[in-house]
């Protein structure tokens, strides 16, 4: 995937997989599939010697990943709409409660204007929406040089430098 | 009043700056409308019926002159001379060029002003009582908490793409002038019987199409949990609420839905994770805050003056003036002013660049240089010398701003309606036009006395009408404006939602229906009972079949 990782656009080699294909075994590699997919077959999956990665959208409540947490590299949130502002609150969770310490990853209707507040909240990788120019899009990380509040990004209130 | 200092400066100017990139994007075609329009209104940049129009934030109302003269600049630099204040204290340009507007904010930013969240699906200007600090009946001035609510909430990463809008007010005195009970989450500051002072939270108070009066989640909040409850009942809300259907995605439709126990207890479970973390509000930080708000250097003489008494013994039309735009003040000698924005021949809220560059001139004269924005859509000058009070009037009539009708009915609220607003169904301003044309003798005006009319050109309520003693919904019917008219609405303390008196009134026909309305009044009050008082206690039948009998 191209995606922006460490301010920087890199090709990783996760493949995300919308939706699988049943006929079919699941692809070899690093790939990241539906989180249903993953609790249908979580004791084969488990056993390909790979690293492990599932997508869910603002639907799925974070708490139902937590007993697999561990098993994961990678956990995609999608924005089937940017407006759709759910994700935000499920990448802040995951990142300081339930303390997932592996790529938290935006994927679907994600633009420029978004990443800022997407860091903040502890996303660490970035597929920006295809038609859109994704060096262009790196800029946005640094739109604001101060932060009010405390987030997922470990920023303390500002007040505390005052 | 708060000034920045470098961390908030920065944020304003880099936010210019993001604003200005965004708009060239725009402009270049690289932003479809569709991508630009949440980027925009999240700067209070609406596309309307003639132009763009710019709602600029003025935090919990209040404005230094400095500020007031550099929004004169604007109207006459980027706009057609004028401006309009809003019912969220804050200020509207109607006709400024879309590629002008980053420059806009970079003039406004060199004064400690944006516009940053004034519109759009996230927190909303923080709105407050119009005389905080100097209100007699104030239990802790409120204003630094909305401060606190403001930095916290400006530019919030994880409430930035929220189901809808979201508005809090705040406020610290026994009679409740900031429409507390119709926000998405209300605060008052109280007292517990131990004696601290904290917040009693409501959620879920709105208008809109579907009206409700929040109830009360949490009777008493520690100042120090403010912030982390906040952040608990929105987490709360993006997650769950309603993203189906935009007429049911505030938070009052959540919190109906599961009703007020389940919410409380969802926001409470998440509020136990965060409570005692790096949300936990330090009392240094709230003192910081607090010694922005200070009270200026009252003259201790101020009420050994007689000249204010003696001037309303000669002068009619300035007794007049003070009986009704004059505000107690905790200081004795000194009153808090409301200059009226509601002459009879101007749209209400509206003012001009030289009304504006007169009233901050007469703000550094007799007030300190601040002057706070009333929800009503006037402005106060909170600190005037009663000895002063005579001059300042007369100053005041000069431009037209010394209008003798604060609380009257004639000092509406009126949103811009069909003549600027592109959600409009039906005008608003004809309407006032029309009932400042009939209701123009001024010894019924005052015989009538409090009376708060307000009115929407629509049923998303900008003009509040479902809590205005009368209120006065526009609706099209197959192209044609009808008014819906509701008695009994209030938004202060008793808070209650207005009832609906029968069927749409023709358009020509509003002004003369309130006339009959206030005849039906007059003929049941008893002594000093205002319009409000008398319809609690005999209902609406009486109204009703005075309207609608005759027809």
């Amino acid at each position: 995937m191209r995606v922006i990782k460490d301010k920087a656009v890199i090709n990783d080699d996760w493949q995300l997989i919308r939706e699988l294909d049943c006929s079919k075994p699941i692809p070899e590699g690093k790939v990241i599939i539906p989180f249903i997919d993953w609790q249908a077959s979580r004791d084969e999956l488990l056993k390909r010697d790979t690293e492990h990665a599932v997508w869910i959208d603002g639907d799925i409540e974070t708490e139902t990943l937590l007993a697999d947490l561990e098993h994961f590299s990678l956990i995609a949130l999608d924005f089937p709409a940017f407006k759709d502002g759910r994700s935000y609150s499920h990448a802040s969770l995951l990142r300081n409660r339930y303390n997932f310490k592996g790529d938290l990853r935006a994927i679907g209707d994600v633009l420029r204007d978004q990443l800022f507040f997407l860091q903040r909240c502890g996303i660490s990788s970035y597929e920006v929406r295809e038609d859109k120019d994704i060096e262009d899009a790196l800029k946005s990380l640094d739109d604001f040089s101060v932060r009010y509040q405390a987030a997922a990004d470990d920023a303390q209130p500002i007040y505390k430098q005052r | 009043m708060y000034k920045y200092d470098n961390y908030d400066q920065t944020i304003v100017n880099e936010r210019v700056n993001q604003f200005r990139d965004q708009t060239e994007r725009f402009l270049a075609g690289k932003l479809s409308e569709e991508e630009f329009r949440p980027l925009r209104l999240m700067n209070g940049l609406y596309v309307q019926r003639h132009a763009p129009m710019l709602r600029v934030a003025i935090p919990y109302g209040l404005l230094s002159s400095e500020q007031l003269r550099m929004l004169a600049h604007v109207s006459r630099k980027y706009d057609k001379n004028y401006a309009h204040f809003s019912t969220r204290q804050n200020l509207q340009y109607n006709w400024p060029a879309l590629e002008s507007v980053p420059d806009i904010l970079a003039d406004l930013a060199t004064v400690e002003m944006h516009a940053i969240q004034t519109s759009g699906n996230d927190i909303r200007n923080t709105t407050s009582d119009q005389f905080a600090g100097i209100a007699e009946d104030e239990l802790e001035d409120p204003r630094p908490y909305c401060e606190i609510i403001r930095q916290w909430s400006t530019f919030h990463p994880e409430f930035s793409f929220l189901p809808r809008k979201f508005k809090i007010a705040v406020s610290g005195a026994k009679h409740d002038r900031a429409a507390v009970k119709v926000h998405d989450i209300g605060l008052y500051l109280v007292e517990n019987d131990k004696g601290e002072i904290g917040f009693n939270v409501i959620v879920g108070g709105g208008l809109g199409r579907t009206p409700f009066i929040g109830p009360s989640i949490k009777p008493f909040l520690e100042k120090q949990d403010l912030l982390s409850y906040l952040e608990a009942v929105l987490r709360v809300y993006n997650r769950y609420g309603r993203r189906d259907n935009m007429y049911k995605a505030r938070i009052k439709i959540l919190v109906n839905e599961l009703g007020k126990e389940e919410f409380a207890k969802q926001v409470e479970e998440e509020w136990l994770h965060i409570k005692d973390g790096v949300m936990k509000l330090d009392q240094k930080e709230i003192d910081r805050v607090k010694a922005f708000f200070t009270s200026p250097e009252y003259d201790e003489n101020a009420a050994d003056d007689t000249s204010f008494a003696a001037a309303q013994e000669s002068n009619k039309a300035f007794s007049n003036w003070v009986k009704r735009n004059l505000f107690p003040h905790k200081v004795a000698g000194y009153k808090a002013v409301v200059v009226s924005l509601k002459a009879p021949d101007i749209p209400p809220g509206d003012v001009t660049d030289q009304q504006m560059d007169h009233i901050a001139d007469l703000a550094d004269q007799y007030s300190y240089g601040e002057l706070v924005v009333t929800h009503d859509q006037n402005l106060v000058l909170p600190n005037v010398k009663q000895a002063d009070l005579f001059a300042l009037w007369e100053k005041l009539a000069e431009q037209n701003l010394a209008t003798p009708n604060i609380g009257l009915l004639t000092d509406m609220i009126c949103c811009p309606g069909l003549d600027f607003c592109a959600l409009a169904n039906a005008g608003s301003i004809p309407i006032a036009k029309q009932i400042n044309d009939k209701f123009d003798d001024l010894d019924y005006l005052h015989d009538i006395g409090d009376l708060k009319i307000k009115m929407s050109g629509c049923m998303n309520a900008c003009g509040h009408h479902h809590v205005g003693h009368i209120g006065i919904l526009g609706v099209d019917k197959k192209g044609v404006e009808f008014y819906q008219l509701t008695l009994g609405g209030s938004a202060e303390n008793e808070a209650s939602l207005g009832d609906r008196l029968g069927p749409g009134i023709a358009k020509e026909e509003v002004a003369n229906v309130i006339g009959k309305l206030l005849d039906v009044y007059v003929e049941h009050r008893q002594e000093d009972e205002a319009f409000l008082e008398t319809y609690r206690r005999v209902g609406i039948k009486p109204f009703k079949e005075s309207v609608y009998a005759s027809n």
